[in-house]
């Protein structure tokens, strides 16, 4: 039982008289790598937005090392370790990766709040923050606006921005969705490369894929 | 310092002309005595200014109705001096918390909701501030507002004058303490949350960033701020009316914001001045319709944008480098 560390159970969405999501129970192990199959329109980034707390569940609950999170803010859940990606790139357009990493990296560490001390300043934020850039190639467009990077850049830094969070439950939406074939490879190692006791959740439509990491 | 610590740092790092411009900036009211009461205005404006920059350029919010916090920091210092007492640092800091109250309440209903909700809402409690200033005559003396104020020298030493020298130099002291205090704000990890919750929210919250709580403590301390510069008015000039909880001055914060650049907090100080110039200039040349050529020149800094605007250079250059 302890092993479980992301469960849920009867999930229910309905979204006025259409059912997205209907009575999933799934339990996912620490250190597992899982993969959730469908076609477009199925609702797996419905279930991933009902796990995230993005939006509210119509029905069942959902637990994270025990703890019943069903009710909790996503932010909430994002401290206790469950993380997620997205689909569609979510990224601050107005700052670097570098400053975007360094402002991921301060709000895990519990610094977020901090007004009075330069984003700068903390030299342990910087150092993961430039670990990260160099793990994933985002090193030599570090000071460039995310705006103007590149999609395959921006795709790696979107990944990135969720390692920095430090998951324990990371949930891929389609992580390779528009990163060209080259590239592809890359990123999935990464992710297999992920520390032993993370759970991996990958959302995927491409069967291909998903044998490549499940 | 580790490399990524620079690069952090080279944003938040002092340019070498802002101490230049600060001493120009202070140096104002002593080569031009004449202007100081014009620039007393100015400063407390800009003031104002930085404090809407503060919750519309970095977190995002707009507010049609930031006079709220202005105007009640204005009365609250105009009450406090006359029933309580005429020390002014005393009535500033009662009219800071005074505002920040506000803002704290405020802060609760712009947390969800659009841009359109939240101009609405925003407009409403300026509205309903103004009106309640109207109606509890016996308080604020309605349309006549609270006149002839006693306010003591400050510091003990120095005396509000007729010629506006103390209180420039008064507005301007507020104006440098409070753009330091933002400037350490917006370069701070909070700071950084604030941007972020502005460009993306979902993905601010899908990072761990307590979104309403960030936006709650930005509002509040913007409310303090204005009703820091609401204070500097009413002490300055001895006392307070309806205008200053008005939707012109709303209106013309939010321009000065937008003509100086939002999100860049010299944007406030620097709208604050050309807006103030702008209007001297045009009200002398046109005193009936200079609201007009205010009107045009923010429609063609909007259409044209910033950049080409002050940049000729860059007019005839289309896509050759730089973006078209």
């Amino acid at each position: 039982m302890s092993d479980i560390v992301l469960s849920c159970q009867g999930l229910v969405k309905r979204f006025g008289g259409i059912v997205a999501t209907h009575n999933v129970s799934l339990d996912l192990r620490r250190g597992a790598r899982h993969a959730l199959i469908g076609p477009n329109g199925a609702g797996k980034t419905t279930l991933i937005n009902l796990l995230t707390g993005v939006l509210e569940p119509t029905e069942g609950r959902i637990t994270l090392n025990g703890e019943d999170i069903s009710r909790l803010a996503p932010h909430q859940r994002v401290r206790r370790g469950l993380v997620r990606t997205f689909q569609i790139n979510q990224l601050f357009a107005s700052m670097t990766p570098l400053q975007t990493l360094a402002l991921v990296v301060s709000e895990q560490r519990g610094l977020g709040a901090r007004w009075w001390r330069s984003l700068a300043a903390d030299a342990g934020v910087a150092e993961r923050a430039q670990q990260l850039l160099a793990q994933f190639h985002l090193a030599e467009v570090a000071d460039q606006k995310t705006e103007h990077l590149a999609y395959g850049k921006r795709r790696l830094l979107e990944i990135a921005i969720a390692l920095a969070c430090e998951p324990r439950v990371l949930l891929l939406d389609e992580p390779v969705a528009g990163v060209p074939a080259g590239e592809r490879e890359e990123l999935l190692q990464t992710v297999a490369a992920l520390p032993a006791d993370v759970s991996v959740l990958l959302i995927e439509h491409d069967m291909d894929l998903v044998f490549s990491f499940a | 310092m580790i490399p990524a610590q620079s690069d952090l740092a080279r944003t938040a790092r002092l340019k070498w002309w802002e101490p230049l411009f600060w001493l120009a900036v202070f140096a104002a009211p002593a080569l031009w005595p004449g202007q100081a009461p014009i620039i007393n205005e100015t400063a407390i404006w800009a003031l104002f200014a930085i404090s809407l920059d503060l919750v519309l350029g970095y977190a995002g919010i707009v507010s049609l109705g930031h006079a709220a916090f202005f105007g009640l920091g204005a009365y609250t210092a105009a009450l406090f001096a006359r029933h309580l007492s005429p020390d002014p640092h005393l009535g500033l800091l009662v009219a800071m918390g005074a505002s920040a109250l506000l803002g704290l309440l405020a802060s609760l209903t712009v947390l969800r909701g659009t841009d359109l909700t939240r101009l609405m809402v925003t407009l409403g409690l300026a509205l309903i501030l103004l009106e309640l200033a109207n109606k509890l005559d016996w308080l604020t003396g309605g349309t006549d507002g609270i006149q002839g104020l006693t306010i003591a020298p400050v510091l003990g030493r120095f005396e509000f004058g007729i010629d506006g020298q103390v209180a420039s130099y008064f507005s301007l002291t507020l104006l440098l303490l409070f753009f330091l205090l933002a400037r350490v704000i917006v370069n701070s990890p909070f700071g950084g949350t604030l941007k972020a919750i502005r460009d993306n929210r979902l993905r601010a919250m899908a990072i761990g960033i307590p979104v309403h709580a960030r936006l709650i403590a930005i509002y509040t301390v913007a409310a303090a701020i204005a009703g820091a510069a609401g204070a500097a008015f009413t002490l300055t000039s001895g006392y307070v009316s309806m205008e200053a909880l008005s939707f012109d001055r709303s209106a013309d914060v939010m321009l000065m914001v937008v003509i100086g650049g939002v999100g860049w907090l010299y944007g406030g100080v620097i709208g604050a001045v050309v807006f103030q110039v702008i209007r001297d200039v045009l009200s002398q040349i046109t005193p009936q319709y200079w609201m007009f050529w205010i009107g045009l020149f923010l429609v063609v800094l909007v259409l044209v944008g910033r950049d080409r605007l002050f940049k000729p250079w860059t007019w005839f250059k289309r896509g050759a480098g730089g973006k078209a």
